[in-house]
């Protein structure tokens, strides 16, 4: 019974949960708040543990929560009511941009689409190089420009940007670079 | 192969490898849905996430469905879907069970700080190829950096950049097509 409850939650933060990824956060917050499954520093907990694995963040935490008041089972069900809503949806206008290709109103939206879309990327973008390359919060505490700077991470992403744009490294798969990172982090302490 | 296994397994590879949420997955999808498969055009991952931003779900999993259902119909939209959620569901599961402190190793922060750095840059390289895809003039450019400007600066839903912008690119082309009417 609980089960079914559970998967009804996570169905309903999968419908209105709209822009992704984080957008999740505050139903998953709201959902532990009214149902006691687990704490804000549970939550906090997985946005840690979904930063250091791959995945989207709402489908680990649906897994998480399943898994800890279900079993392996739980875990499953949750995640798909989790990403049901997105696949109907995603289907239904699948079939209405088949009906309407070619028509020179939709081309004419996409056109600006296309543009803010690389916008909003852009952003994104922006955003991770904040918390990857600068250390916000040692500058905050100290005020001291210097704290800001994390010259480690700056160098290697100086090397990553000049070797993917090598002749015979860029067509590389992506997780060639990702590994390699990973393994100098590893030997640099890059956390610390 | 199989359309459907095929598409299973590279999007549970792409799912697998995407570390820090949708936006990471682009260079992913680029390399293996664009330019080893051609199951999409740069143009279509595109339009698939300026549609991911308005609708409900997770970007990964409704680009997933949109090309899954592109190459193979609605069961290949869900197949590929299930393919991008299944690595996750995986892995979470393993460190539910096991790894109570999994963050809070030193190796492991250690390597996603090396991880993330790499995320950054991969992502940038991706808007770069966007860039020279999206920006074909002076409208496009301008709404580029408007909604660039517009989300770093102002915490406004990106659901209203989309919904702008793609008011502002029918605006456009209508009064271009107007104006080039009245020249001839």
């Amino acid at each position: 019974m609980q089960l079914l409850q559970m998967m009804w939650e996570f169905f309903k933060a999968g419908l209105f949960a709209v822009g992704g990824g984080l957008a999740t956060l505050p139903f998953l917050q709201d959902i532990g708040l009214r149902t006691g499954w687990y704490t804000n520093e549970d939550l906090a907990n997985m946005v840690a543990v979904s930063e250091s694995t791959p995945g989207p963040i709402g489908v680990n935490m649906a897994t998480y929560v399943g898994f800890h008041t279900a079993g392996i089972l739980g875990g499953v069900l949750t995640t798909l009511a989790l990403i049901t809503p997105s696949i109907v949806v995603i289907l239904l206008i699948s079939r209405f941009l088949e009906h309407f290709k070619g028509n020179r109103m939709v081309d004419n939206v996409f056109y600006g689409l296309r543009p803010a879309s690389t916008g909003l990327i852009a952003a994104a973008c922006f955003g991770v190089m904040q918390i990857a390359l600068f250390n916000q919060e040692a500058f905050a505490a100290s005020g001291n420009l210097r704290d800001l700077i994390q010259p480690k991470a700056l160098i290697l992403a100086g090397v990553l940007l000049i070797v993917t744009h090598k002749k015979d490294l860029k067509d590389l798969h992506p997780i060639v670079f990702l590994a390699s990172s990973a393994v100098v982090g590893i030997m640099f302490h890059l956390a610390a | 192969m199989n359309t459907y296994l095929d598409l299973f397994l590279t999007f549970a590879r792409i799912g697998g490898l995407t570390f820090g949420g949708g936006y990471a997955m682009l260079p992913m999808l680029q390399k293996e849905v664009v330019e080893s498969r051609h199951w999409a055009t740069e143009e279509e991952l595109m339009d698939y996430y300026a549609i991911g931003q308005c609708t409900p779900g997770i970007i990964a999993v409704n680009t997933a469905t949109f090309v899954g259902r592109k190459v193979k119909g609605d069961l290949g939209g869900i197949v590929a879907t299930l393919g991008v959620v299944a690595p996750s569901l995986v892995i979470i599961t393993v460190i539910a069970a096991f790894l109570q402190n999994f963050a809070e190793y030193a190796v492991v922060k250690d390597a996603f700080a090396g991880i993330r750095v790499c995320v950054c840059v991969l992502i940038l390289n991706a808007v770069i190829k966007l860039w020279k895809k999206s920006v074909v003039d002076k409208p496009t450019l301008v709404i580029c950096l408007a909604v660039l400007i517009g989300s770093v600066f102002l915490d406004l839903s990106p659901i209203l950049f989309v919904v702008l912008a793609g008011i502002a690119g029918a605006v456009i082309k209508s009064v271009q097509a107007k104006n080039s009417q009245n020249t001839k």
